[in-house]
C-alpha cells in the first residue's frame, strides 16, 4: 500500500509568536544606512561584539579584495585579526564570521545563493570554513554587508536582527523561545517579517540545543518555501559553527532584506551574466533526468551508485556495500520526497536540489507525535546515519535526520562518531555499562536517536558522542578500553574532523583529498575517486599530486564567490568528454568558461582559467600558514588513520582478499600464496603507509611548500600574502 | 579479449558498449564511452559495437561529492 504525505500538512508553531516577543528586552538598537552592492560588493562589513554589545562597520579595502575575494577569503582574514595562536574555540575572541561572496546572490546563474561560515573549530582547534545554503548570506549583502563578523559572548540569551528596510540592528534579549531550529527559524520569521509577502524576505540563523553540550554543533540557514508554506533549513554543517553560536548565546540572526530583484548585485553586464544563466539553466532542462536527477533525488541519487562501487561506507567504512541498500537507495526517496515542487534552496537555481520528505510523524524526543517537514536526507546523510552505523531503515533515518538538523547537530561528524561506537560496541571496547544502558548494535536507530536526545538534555552517552571521535579515541585508551591501535585504526577523524561519506581504501588520491584538506576531511575540497580508482585516469604521484593542486583549488573559488559546487559538475554538458577527452574533461571546462564569465559579469573584472586558481591560491595558502599559527599545518597533521587507506581487520582483508591478494601479487611484487592473513595484512599496510607518504611529497611540491607542509616564502610572496606577521611565522619553519 | 579501463575483460561475439558496461557492473550515468579512441554517443550503447581486441575506456565524470 502507498502513503501519500501532503506536503501542506505539518505542525506549526506560531501560535505563542505575540507572546514569545512579549518577553523579548531591547538591549540595543542601531540605524544604520541599507546599500546595495555594486557590482557585486557593498565594501562594507558589519562587527558586532556580544561582550560590550557594541556595532560598528568596518570598511572593505580594494587590498583585501585583491588578495582575499570574499566568502572564505573574508572570514579567514577577519579570524586572523579576531584570535591569537593560544585563542581557544570557546574564548570571546573567537569570530564567527558569515560572508556570501561577489557572486552570491544573483539570480540568472544556478547555485549563486551560498555564504560562507568561518570561525575556530570546537573540533579541531584550527578554523573551518563551511559552504551554505538559504537566503541569509545574499539578503546580507543586499541590506549593505559583504560580511558579518560576530566577537564576545552575551549574557543571556539574544538575537540580532539585522532589518534593512527600516534601517535597524536590533539586539534583544530573547529567554522563551527554543532554539531548536524547525520552531526557531519558524518562530522569528513570523516575529520580524513585515507580513506573510515578507516571509521569502526574511531568514534565520540558528542552532538548536544540542549544540550546547556537543562540538559538533552545527548552524541552520533558513529560507522561506512558499509553495509549502514552510520555513525550510540548510545547514553549515561541520566543525561545530553551532556549538560556537550557542556559546555566545545566540539564539538567532535574522535578516529582513529587500525584495527580490533581478539585478540587486549591480553586476556590471547583466546581459552577459544572463546569457550564461541561461546556458546552464538549458543544461539542467535538458539533461538532468538522464544524469544526476537532481531535480527529483538530490543527492541521494548516489546511493546506489557508491554501493555498486564499493564505496557506499557501511560499518564503520569497513565494507563499500550492502546487501539491504535498496531499502535506502535513491529509489526510495524518488517516492518519499515531495516532487510536486521545486526545491532550489536560492531563487533562479535550475537544479533546485534541496529535496524534503513531508509529513515524517516525529516517533521519539520532545516532539513526538509532531508532523515535520524533513530537509534531506541528501547522501551524507544516506551514507553516515544509515548504512555506516548498518541501518537500513528509511524511516529511522528520517528520525535522526530531523533530529539532528533541529537540534543542531552535524549529520557527518555524528554519522562518522556512531559508527564509531557501533563497532567499538561489537568489539567489546564500549559494553552496557559503559555506555550508560545504550545498546549500539549495528542498525540500532532508536539508540541513535537516544543518543542526541541525549546531546539536548545535556547528559548521559550521548554527550561523549557530541564531543567526536577523537575526543572520545583519547578518553577510551586513557581507561584502557582496548587496543590503543586499534582504536586510532578505526576513528575516522583526520585533524579532529569525522570523515565525510565515502570509501577511500582503494583511491590514493582521495585519501590525500581528505587528509590534505586544510579543514579536514571534507570531500567538498576534493572527491577524486572515479578519475582515480575507476578511470584510472591519474596512475602517477605527479598525476596525483596535480588533481590534488588543481581540484581543492577550483572547489575553493566556489566558496570565495558564494557559489554552490553542485551545477559545476552535477550537470554536464552532453559533449564534454567528446569535446575534453582524457583526465581535462573532469574540470568540464565549458562550465569553468561560464564561471569566468559570471565573475566578469558581476565584478567587471577580467579573470581567465590561470587566475581563478590563484585567486584560491592565496586564499588556500593563507589557511595553511593559519593551521600552522594555531600549533598544527604541518605533516604530522596530514595523515589519515589507518582505515581510510587499508583493511583493519581479518574480516575486512578476507571480504576483499581477492583484490588484495592481487594487489599483492601484481603491485607490491610478493606473492601472497601460504601467507596467513595478517602477514598480508602487514605487508599491505607497510606499501600502503608508504604510497601515501610518497603522495604527499609529491603533493607538497606541487603545491610549493616544503617536505614539512609549510609553504615556502616563494609561495608565500607569489600569491601575496607575505605580510610581516605571516612571514615571522613561517620563517621559523623553513629552516 | 577487451581491455577496459586498463583491465583485461573477456570478448564475447556480438558485444554491445550496454554489456561491457553490465559486465563491469558500471551503473553510472555520467559515463564518457571511447572504443579505440572514438567517442561512443550516449543513448547508443545498447546498439553500439565493440569489436574483439579493443580498447575501451569508460571516463566516470565527477558528480557528487
Amino acid at each position: 500500500m502507498s502513503v501519500t504525505y501532503d506536503y501542506k500538512v505539518r505542525t506549526t508553531y506560531t501560535e505563542s509568536v505575540p507572546a514569545l516577543r512579549a518577553a523579548h528586552k531591547r538591549i540595543l538598537q542601531v540605524p544604520f544606512t541599507a546599500s546595495l552592492p555594486v557590482k557585486g560588493y557593498t565594501k562594507r562589513t558589519l562587527f558586532i561584539d556580544l561582550d560590550t554589545m557594541m556595532v560598528k562597520e568596518k570598511p572593505i579595502t580594494d587590498e583585501m579584495i585583491d588578495i582575499f575575494t570574499g566568502g572564505r577569503g573574508f572570514g579567514l582574514y577577519y579570524l586572523w585579526q579576531a584570535i591569537t595562536p593560544q585563542t581557544k574555540w570557546n574564548d570571546p575572541e573567537n569570530a564567527i564570521i558569515i560572508s556570501p561572496g561577489p557572486i552570491a546572490g544573483n539570480p540568472q546563474y544556478a547555485g549563486s545563493g551560498k555564504s560562507l561560515v568561518v570561525t575556530l573549530s570546537p573540533m579541531t582547534g584550527i578554523p573551518i570554513d563551511c559552504n551554505v545554503g538559504g537566503y541569509f548570506g545574499p539578503l546580507l549583502k543586499f541590506c549593505g554587508f559583504d560580511a558579518l563578523e560576530i566577537r564576545g559572548k552575551a549574557k543571556a540569551d539574544v538575537v540580532v536582527i539585522i532589518d534593512g528596510p527600516a534601517g535597524l540592528i536590533t539586539i534583544e534579549e530573547a529567554p522563551e523561545e527554543t532554539s531548536d531550529s524547525h520552531i526557531a527559524a519558524e518562530l522569528f520569521t513570523h516575529m520580524y517579517a513585515a507580513d506573510q509577502k515578507d516571509f521569502q524576505n526574511v531568514s534565520v540563523v540558528s542552532a538548536g540545543k544540542a549544540a550546547e553540550s556537543a562540538w559538533m554543533g552545527c548552524l541552520n540557514f533558513s529560507w522561506y518555501d512558499p509553495k509549502r508554506g514552510a520555513v525550510r533549513l540548510k545547514q553549515a554543517g561541520r566543525g561545530g559553527t553551532g556549538t560556537v553560536f550557542r556559546d555566545k548565546k545566540l539564539k538567532a540572526l535574522v535578516i529582513r532584506g529587500p525584495k527580490m530583484g533581478a539585478n540587486l548585485n549591480n553586476a556590471d553586464d547583466l546581459p552577459a551574466v544572463i546569457k550564461v544563466g541561461k546556458i546552464i539553466n538549458q543544461e539542467i532542462h535538458d539533461h538532468d533526468d538522464e544524469q544526476c536527477r537532481m531535480r527529483r533525488q538530490g543527492t541521494a541519487h548516489l546511493v546506489e551508485t557508491m554501493d555498486a562501487y564499493d564505496l557506499l561506507p557501511v560499518h564503520n567504512f569497513q565494507y563499500g556495500k550492502h546487501v539491504d541498500t535498496p531499502k535506502i537507495d535513491s529509489t526510495v526517496w524518488d517516492k518519499r520526497f515531495t516532487q510536486a515542487v521545486p526545491d532550489r534552496c536560492w531563487y533562479g537555481c535550475g537544479l533546485a536540489c534541496s529535496k524534503a520528505a513531508d509529513g515524517h510523524h516525529v516517533r521519539t524526543g520532545p516532539y513526538r507525535g509532531d508532523i515535520v517537514t524533513v530537509d534531506g536526507p541528501e547522501y551524507e546523510n544516506v551514507g553516515g546515519l544509515a548504512s555506516n552505523c548498518g541501518l537500513f531503515d528509511p524511516d529511522w533515518l528520517l528520525e535522526v535526520n530531523f533530529y539532528c538538523d533541529t537540534y543542531g547537530i552535524d549529520t557527518i561528524s555524528y554519522g562518522t562518531a556512531c559508527a564509531f561506537v557501533m563497532e567499538c560496541w561489537e568489539k567489546g571496547i564500549l559494553n552496557a555499562e559503559r555506555t550508560g544502558g545504550l545498546d549500539l548494535t549495528w542498525g540500532n536507530g532508536e539508540s541513535e536517536v537516544e543518543m542526541l536526545h541525549q546531546m539536548w538534555r545535556g547528559e548521559g552517552f550521548g554527550v561523549l558522542v557530541g564531543k567526536g571521535v577523537r575526543h572520545m579515541q583519547r578518553l577510551f585508551i586513557k581507561n584502557g578500553w582496548g587496543d590503543p591501535q586499534f582504536i586510532m585504526d578505526i576513528g575516522m577523524q583526520i585533524k579532529g574532523l569525522e570523515i565525510s561519506q565515502y570509501m577511500s581504501k582503494e583511491s590514493l588520491a582521495q585519501q590525500g583529498g581528505y587528509a590534505l584538506a586544510n579543514k579536514g576531511p571534507q570531500h567538498d575540497e576534493a572527491w577524486l575517486i572515479f578519475m582515480d580508482m575507476v578511470n584510472n585516469q591519474i596512475p602517477t604521484f605527479a598525476d596525483k599530486a596535480e588533481a590534488l593542486h588543481y581540484f581543492p583549488l577550483f572547489r575553493t573559488w566556489f566558496g570565495l564567490q558564494g557559489l554552490c559546487k553542485l551545477p559545476w559538475n552535477d550537470i554536464e554538458p552532453p559533449d564534454n568528454h567528446e569535446k575534453y577527452p582524457g583526465p581535462e574533461a573532469a574540470k568540464v571546462p565549458a562550465h569553468v568558461d561560464n564561471y569566468l564569465a559570471l565573475y566578469t559579469g558581476i565584478t567587471g573584472k577580467p579573470l581567465d582559467r590561470k587566475s581563478l586558481i590563484e585567486q584560491s591560491e592565496s586564499v588556500y595558502n593563507f589557511q595553511r600558514v593559519f593551521n600552522l599559527r594555531m600549533g598544527q599545518g604541518t605533516r604530522a597533521f596530514d595523515m589519515p588513520p589507518y582505515r581510510a587507506m587499508g583493511p583493519v581487520t581479518v574480516a575486512e582483508y578476507e571480504s576483499r582478499a581477492e583484490r588484495y591478494d592481487k594487489q599483492l601479487k601484481e603491485i607490491v611484487g610478493i606473492d601472497p600464496e601460504g601467507k596467513s592473513t595478517e602477514e598480508k595484512m602487514a605487508l599491505h599496510r607497510t606499501w600502503r603507509t608508504d604510497r601515501y607518504n610518497q603522495l604527499v611529497d609529491a603533493v607538497y611540491a606541487r603545491r610549493g611548500w616544503t617536505p614539512n607542509g609549510i609553504p615556502t616564502m616563494a609561495t608565500l610572496k607569489k600569491f601575496k600574502i607575505d605580510f610581516p606577521d605571516v612571514v615571522s611565522l613561517v620563517t621559523p619553519h623553513l629552516g | 579479449m577487451l581491455i577496459v579501463n586498463d583491465e583485461p575483460l573477456a570478448y564475447e561475439p556480438g558485444m554491445t558498449v550496454a554489456d561491457v558496461l553490465k559486465k563491469r557492473n558500471y551503473v553510472w550515468r555520467m559515463l564518457g564511452v571511447f572504443i579505440d579512441g572514438e567517442f561512443v554517443p550516449r543513448g547508443t550503447y545498447a546498439k553500439a559495437s565493440v569489436p574483439d581486441g579493443a580498447v575501451v575506456k569508460v571516463i566516470h565524470q565527477i558528480a557528487g561529492g
